[in-house]
Order: C-alpha cells, then structure tokens, then sequence
C-alpha cells in the first residue's frame, strides 16, 4: 500500500524540506516504521519510548483522528492521506 | 485613559515608587498587571536547599487571563499616541491565542475593531472567547503553525495597507517595554528586591527581555534565563522553539544568561502536579517555566527565583494537554519529580 503523508514545518528536516512524502505499509504503525526507514529521526518525534503516539501529536487518516480510529494500528489503503499534525500554534 | 494605562508609561523612577492594586477602576484596562506572586512550597518542600525559594508570578489574574495583556495595552497605547493607529482602522495580529484574546479585550475597551489571524488549530476555547470579544477570526493552514500565520497576516495588510494597524508583538519593542515599565518593577518590589534568577518561557521573548533588561538594571548579578521547547516539534503551545523558528526581531540572545530547554511531555507532567499538589490548573507554558525553576533551584545553595505562570488551565482542556492525564498517578508524584529535575 502506497499512502501520501503530509509533513508539517518543524519535521520538514528531515524530509529535506518536502512537505509530502510517499510511504509503505498496511497500517499505520507499519507506515510510521517505512517513514523512519526513508526518514531517519521522525519516529522519535511521532511515537513515545512505549511506542505509542506522542501526547501532543495529532495523526489524521483521511481526516479522520486515529485516536478515535485504531490508533497506530488503524488500517490503511492505497491512495490514502495521512496529515501529522502538532497540537499547537507556536514553534515553526 | 485612567490611572492604570498612564501608570504603563510612567518613568523607571516613578514604576519603583509604589505598588498599590486598583479598587476600583473605570475601564478593564486599568486593572492590567499588579498580579500576585506566589511561592511555590508543597510541590518543592525536601527537593530543594531551605535557603531556595521559587515564586510564580500569576499573570492568570490579568482581566484577559494572560500576560499577554500587558503587551496589548502597551503595543495598542503607543500605537494611537504615534498616530499609526487612526479612528477607522483595524487592529490586525497574527497570534497563538492569548495575545489575540489580549488585543480582542483592548480593542474593544476601546472602539477598534480587531481581526485576529491564528493556525486553524489553535485549542477551541481561546477562539470562543476571541469571538465574544466581538473579533474576527482569519485561520490559516495549521500545517504551517504560527509562521504559517504571520505569513497569512503579512499578505492580508499588503492588499489594503491603509486599512490595518498591526501591534506585530513580535518586532514591536512596546510588547518587551511593557514588561519593563509593570511585570520586572513589580518583581522587583515584590521580593524586595530579593530576587536573584528571573525565568520565562520564551514566545516573543517581551517577557524574559523587558522584565529581565528591568531587573538587571538594578542589579547587575541577577540572572536572566529563558525557558524553550526541547524540539522544533514540540507542544507547547505559544512557546517558540528559537533556533528552528523565524526569531522574532525584539529577541537578543545576548541579553541572556542561559536557557533551559524542556519536553512538552514533561511540561505536561508538571501542570497535572501544580493541579493536585498546589491547588492550581495553569496552562502548559507554566508547567515548562515551574519544571525549569525547580532543576535551576536543584544547582543552588540559596537564592530567590521568579518565574512567570502565563496563564491558567481553562483554556486548554479540550486540548492535547488532557489526553491520557488519568494514567498519571498521583501518589508517586515525588519520585517521578525527582527523577524530573535531576
């Protein structure tokens, strides 16, 4: 499965500057292990040290919240858009 | 204007002179700053040396509920006395929140009508109360955060200049004067010039550089010390993360004697423990500043700090703040705080 994920500004470092970027796998922690693979160090900023999404991360899955989906382990499929989104208006 | 707003503009001479909060006033303004300090102790007691001590400053008590009020009244008050802002014109701001809630309140304190550009996902509460201030509110994309604002802002008074007066607390040097004429002289009067380390988290910066610039300029060994986010991706929200971020101009680092950089879960962590240990929601700035306090006492023998509590809690507890928070627990709070601060 090929998804389309949206970057925000502060994690564009490590996407050299891109704010979308393609990635592999069927649900959306095997997107995130893909994501680290072609961009290391974004899984530190995504996940916690129990593996779980950081308090302050928000992941939309076709717009939806996966925290009201299956979280990390929401299906994804071809074609399918995911925004990270932090939860806040400061920083850059 | 009343008492109060001629009071911001006094002289360094006049600010010492007296404190004396308002009983009664005639206009919100007026009741702008003079807010408590607070010593923290409970949270403190057998983590820190007898001799240190840890004050909040409460700007939670400010008539528009942050510190950023201050900033407004004074970047607004300027703006009419050099005439940029005219009977007729917009106030327009790019903002995370508290300083858009802050020009809201002032503006219609005094006529001007208020157009507020903030990320879309700015936490719900503060739009709400932007709104019943009667401004308008102009979202942009919130994958861009705060600089996707500014840059939202910028293009909106370049297609009608003449129609808009922009505060821009983030190069207008009345935002850190206010901080310099109210919050530093009423530290300093408030410790009796006690004080030894003055901690903010840093946003703008008008706070640790006024309030700082005013306390070091009566005495010179106090030390000045922002508080930032430990990552460009962080959550803690109206801070700014300096090195990754476009620096705002009112920003001299050099004006600093260190920073102390925090994680947001952290931060988190430390207001869920002001909650139940000291009897006081605040926001997650706060929880930043109170963190950084506590590990810069941990290095001391004896000493006074302030540090700022921006604002209280309310307005984010619809907000990633809360999430999870029930999965703390209470009764190991000393331990996990230890292992905190170091």
């Amino acid at each position: 499965m090929e998804v389309r994920v949206r970057v925000p500004t502060p994690l564009r470092r490590f996407t050299g500057g891109k704010d979308e970027v393609p990635a592999e796998g069927a649900s959306l922690r095997a997107i995130i292990d893909n994501l680290e693979t072609r961009h290391a160090g974004l899984r530190e900023r995504l996940l916690d040290d129990k593996g779980e999404i950081r308090r302050f991360v928000n992941i939309y899955l076709n717009g939806d919240d996966v925290r009201f989906l299956d979280q990390l382990n929401s299906k994804v499929k071809d074609g399918d858009e995911i925004s990270i989104v932090p939860a806040i208006a400061g920083g850059r | 204007m009343a008492t109060r707003s001629q009071s911001s503009r006094q002289s360094l001479a006049d600010a010492e002179r007296e404190f004396v909060p308002v009983a009664r006033a005639q206009s919100v303004l007026d009741l702008i700053g003079n807010t408590p300090l607070l010593e923290i102790t409970r949270l403190t007691a057998g983590l820190i040396e007898p001799d240190v001590r840890i004050f909040a400053k409460l700007e939670g008590f400010n008539p528009g509920g942050s510190v950023k009020d201050r900033a407004a009244r004074s970047m607004i008050m300027r703006g009419i006395e050099s005439g940029e802002l005219t009977a007729g014109k917009v106030i327009i701001d790019s903002t995370s929140g508290n300083t858009g809630i802050a020009l809201a309140m002032v503006g219609a304190a005094l006529g001007y009508p208020v157009e507020l550009v903030m990320a879309a996902n700015v936490s719900r509460e503060r739009k709400k109360i932007i709104e019943a201030y009667g401004a308008k509110l102009i979202f942009s994309d919130p994958m861009e955060l705060s600089d996707g604002a500014i840059r939202l802002c910028r293009k909106i008074i370049a297609e009608n200049p003449d129609r808009y007066y922009k505060p821009d607390q983030y190069n207008n040097e009345a935002n850190s004067l206010a901080h310099f004429e109210t919050t530093g002289p009423e530290i300093w009067h408030q410790t009796e010039g006690r004080v030894t380390h003055f901690l903010a988290a840093i946003g703008t910066s008008g706070t640790v550089m006024g309030a700082g610039r005013f306390l070091k300029s009566k005495n010179r060994d106090i030390k000045v010390i922002a508080v930032e986010p430990d990552d460009a991706m962080h959550g803690l929200e109206g801070l700014k993360h300096m090195a990754s971020s476009i620096v705002p101009g009112i920003y001299h680092e050099n004006e600093l004697d260190s920073k102390i950089p925090i994680s947001t879960e952290d931060a988190y962590e430390m207001v869920y423990m002001l909650g139940q240990i000291e009897g006081m929601i605040i926001g997650q700035s706060a929880g930043a500043a109170m963190l950084a306090a506590m590990r810069l006492a941990r290095t001391l023998r004896e000493g006074t700090i302030v540090t700022i509590f921006p604002d209280f809690g309310d307005k984010y507890l619809s907000t990633n703040l809360w999430i999870g928070w029930q999965e703390w627990r209470q009764e190991q709070w000393r331990e996990r705080l230890a292992k905190m601060i170091g």
